[in-house]
């Protein structure tokens, strides 16, 4: 598995072209990880180097996490687990799916999954965009902080689970118990919702809401190809936010 | 008058007084009872094991003239930043939230005057304890409450909780009286909703994936940093072979002893082991690895005393951790307080609605005007003595059973003065070479 920390790194010429015109390539089937992490953290935030190419990721995990800069990192191929993990400012794309925990907790920026994402994308993420444009499984948006996330295909069962803010846009189909325990999240499905988790109803798309709904969009590159009336919201009943002995039949 | 013999009235062992009680609590108010503290059933616990001290075949130490080394270092496995800590007993998780901001601050300056660590816990960080806390761990809990990647950096370690000893198999609780505005937007919650956590990770499942997340925060923090895994005890054995297989540094056991904020009391008396269960296996297991002494082990849940301390680590422990006992430290459960604690329908000793926020010591409170109570120097100070008390006492027992650092003490200065606890802690019963139960794990 993954990289050990060692010393005398060495992003060799074929691993790493250091001319500031072209984006900084990073070779993973000739530099490890550990050395990919270690150049992108010690960009400072004012850096012109903010162009930057991942190769050969081959379904590695951990790349790209903890950055705090605002680069462009592209990703060419598929990630592993974790993939853009709390990623601050940074502009990170995937072009190819990514595994479990893509930008989870994510504080800002944005993330951009070109195929499909695994299970617990954008899990407990605080702020920044995470697009995926293909499906994302289970959990998708799992303890949201205020993230938003645009999906624009279908998301996995138990999505926006314990869900606290943000939004969770799908344009395909929602999975079971859908925004099961959410707090104050926003959720818009457009497509089919199989069903909807404790504590979570459908509520009304008022003009607030359709125009967070159409924010989003326009964030994900979706303005005018995708019409927020064909949503429709979900969200809290706010029934169990306090113990009460007639609510154990909902737990 | 008839006087013939009668039979007196005659109460059931099994349905004693304090279960008639809640039997009719549970029935008036249909809901189960909730509570903070440990366990508070008599289990076999650190009191029935004895050192043996030297003898002709072991000499001792001198008590104030040779020396007994107290200090340790955490997380040398892997981590480019080792904790080196000067007394071998930190301050367990304890969340902001839970506790008031003057607890905590009060807790990191105890721990700091010591040359020891506290911890954050199911909160996030504030920037009390973390100004106060020379050595600061930061927890990672299946909530999330507050995790950001600069707190993450600005941490001294890692602690990734799986479970707590109080509620293996359980999330956090805080109810809505302690959500005040501050907890609220750390935790990105309603104010005043009752809060429940997760109990399982959101982003990871099993110790493969587990291997994965610990791989990711070390990327994240640059293999700077320490990562613990913190579970409750319940299967140590398998538990700590398995953190060890996923990559941690330290294992954290918390036995059943272990406090908590709130969680229901059948959680709390009836899930997981006593923390003297919990030790030999989670030694052997470093052992059979060949990791014992390079991933340390800390033991927590009913840490009372220096002889407690001397005890975990003659057991195979590296460190202790300390929560209930720092709290009384700081003045939780003081009689001083008696008549408040009789007007909150308890007494001093007993007081564990911990969840309700009205502690009259200003400990487990987020009220303004009790929590004001709490002098987090003065605090501080008591913590600091009581830590300086815990290590003298370990120390004492050391030097007798002729050991030069705390860390020499071994199973075999150690007997046990009952069945059980000779075969939970794999010493022999005094006075006799038998050690029930071997080969179990």
């Amino acid at each position: 598995m993954g990289a050990r920390a060692g010393d005398g790194v060495f992003l060799g010429a074929r691993a790493l072209s250091a001319t500031f015109a072209e984006p900084q390539a990073i070779d993973l089937d000739h530099v490890s990880v550990r050395d990919l992490n270690r150049a992108l953290h010690a960009l400072a935030r004012s850096t012109n180097m903010t162009s930057w190419r991942v190769l050969n990721p081959a379904g590695r995990h951990a790349l790209a996490v903890g950055l705090d800069a605002p680069v462009e990192v592209e990703i060419e191929g598929h990630a592993g687990y974790y993939c853009a993990g709390m990623n601050k400012s940074a502009r990170v794309t995937i072009h190819g799916n990514a595994g479990t925990g893509v930008a989870e907790n994510m504080m800002s920026g944005r993330v951009h999954v070109r195929g499909d994402a695994s299970q617990s994308a954008g899990a407990t993420a605080h702020g920044g965009l995470l697009l995926i444009d293909g499906n994302a499984s289970a959990r998708c948006g799992i303890s949201l902080k205020g993230a938003d996330i645009v999906v624009k295909g279908s998301v996995g069962h138990m999505s926006a689970f314990m869900a606290q803010a943000g939004t969770l846009v799908v344009l395909g189909d929602a999975g079971d118990s859908l925004g099961d325990s959410i707090y104050e999240a926003h959720l818009y499905v457009r497509g089919r919702v199989a069903s909807l988790g404790s504590d979570c109803i459908e509520k009304p798309l008022r003009d607030t809401h359709r125009a967070e709904l159409g924010d989003r969009l326009a964030q994900a590159g979706l303005a005018g190809q995708v019409d927020p009336a064909e949503f429709r919201r979900y969200g809290s009943a706010r029934q169990l936010y306090a113990f009460h002995v007639d609510n154990a039949g909902s737990y | 008058m008839d006087n013939s013999p009668r039979t007196p009235p005659r109460f059931s062992a099994t349905f004693d007084a304090a279960t008639l009680a809640e039997i009719r609590r549970a029935a008036a108010t249909g809901i189960y009872d909730i509570r903070g503290a440990g366990t508070k059933r008599k289990l076999p616990h650190f009191d029935d094991l004895l050192f043996l001290g030297a003898s002709i075949s072991r000499y001792p130490l001198e008590g104030y003239r040779e020396r007994c080394g107290t200090e340790i270092v955490l997380g040398a496995r892997n981590a480019k930043t080792p904790v080196v800590l000067k007394i071998p007993i930190t301050i367990a998780g304890m969340s902001f939230g839970s506790l008031s901001a003057q607890a905590k601050e009060a807790l990191g300056r105890g721990a700091t005057l010591a040359g020891t660590s506290t911890t954050t816990g199911d909160g996030g960080m504030t920037d009390e304890e973390r100004g106060h806390s020379t050595v600061l761990v930061y927890q990672y809990l299946p909530s999330r409450y507050g995790m950001n990647p600069d707190d993450l950096r600005r941490a001294d370690a890692i602690e990734i909780v799986v479970g707590q000893g109080a509620k293996p198999g359980g999330g956090g609780m805080l109810l809505g009286q302690k959500i005040s505005d501050r907890v609220a937007a750390m935790r990105t919650l309603p104010k005043g909703i009752d809060q429940r956590s997760a109990c399982r990770h959101p982003d990871w499942t099993g110790p493969d994936d587990l291997e994965i997340k610990i791989e990711e925060l070390r990327e994240l923090t640059d293999w700077e940093k320490p990562i613990y895994v913190k579970v409750g005890a319940s299967r140590p054995y398998y538990d700590t072979a398995l953190a060890v297989k996923a990559g941690a540094d330290v294992v954290v056991i918390d036995g059943m002893q272990g406090g908590t904020a709130a969680t229901q009391d059948v959680f709390i008396e009836h899930v997981g082991i006593p923390t003297l269960a919990a030790i030999r296996p989670a030694v052997r297991a470093l052992q059979e690895l060949g990791m014992h002494r390079r991933v340390q082990l800390i033991v927590s849940g009913g840490i009372r005393t220096g002889a407690d301390v001397a005890k975990a680590l003659a057991l195979g422990a590296d460190a202790v951790s300390i929560g209930t006992a720092a709290l009384v430290a700081l003045g939780d459960n003081d009689p001083a307080h008696e008549a408040e604690y009789q007007a909150l329908g308890t007494t001093a000793g007993a007081y564990d609605a911990w969840h309700e926020g009205r502690d009259p010591a200003g400990i487990t409170t987020q009220d303004p005007a009790l929590a004001a109570r709490l002098d987090p120097v003065l605090g501080g100070r008591r913590l600091a003595n009581y830590l300086a008390v815990l290590t003298m006492e370990a120390q004492a027992i050391a030097r007798a059973c002729g050991k030069s650092h705390l860390h020499n003490l071994e199973p075999e200065d150690l007997v046990a003065l009952t069945i059980e606890a000779a075969a939970m802690a794999q010493v022999p019963l005094a006075g006799t070479a038998w050690i029930p139960g071997q080969g179990a794990l």
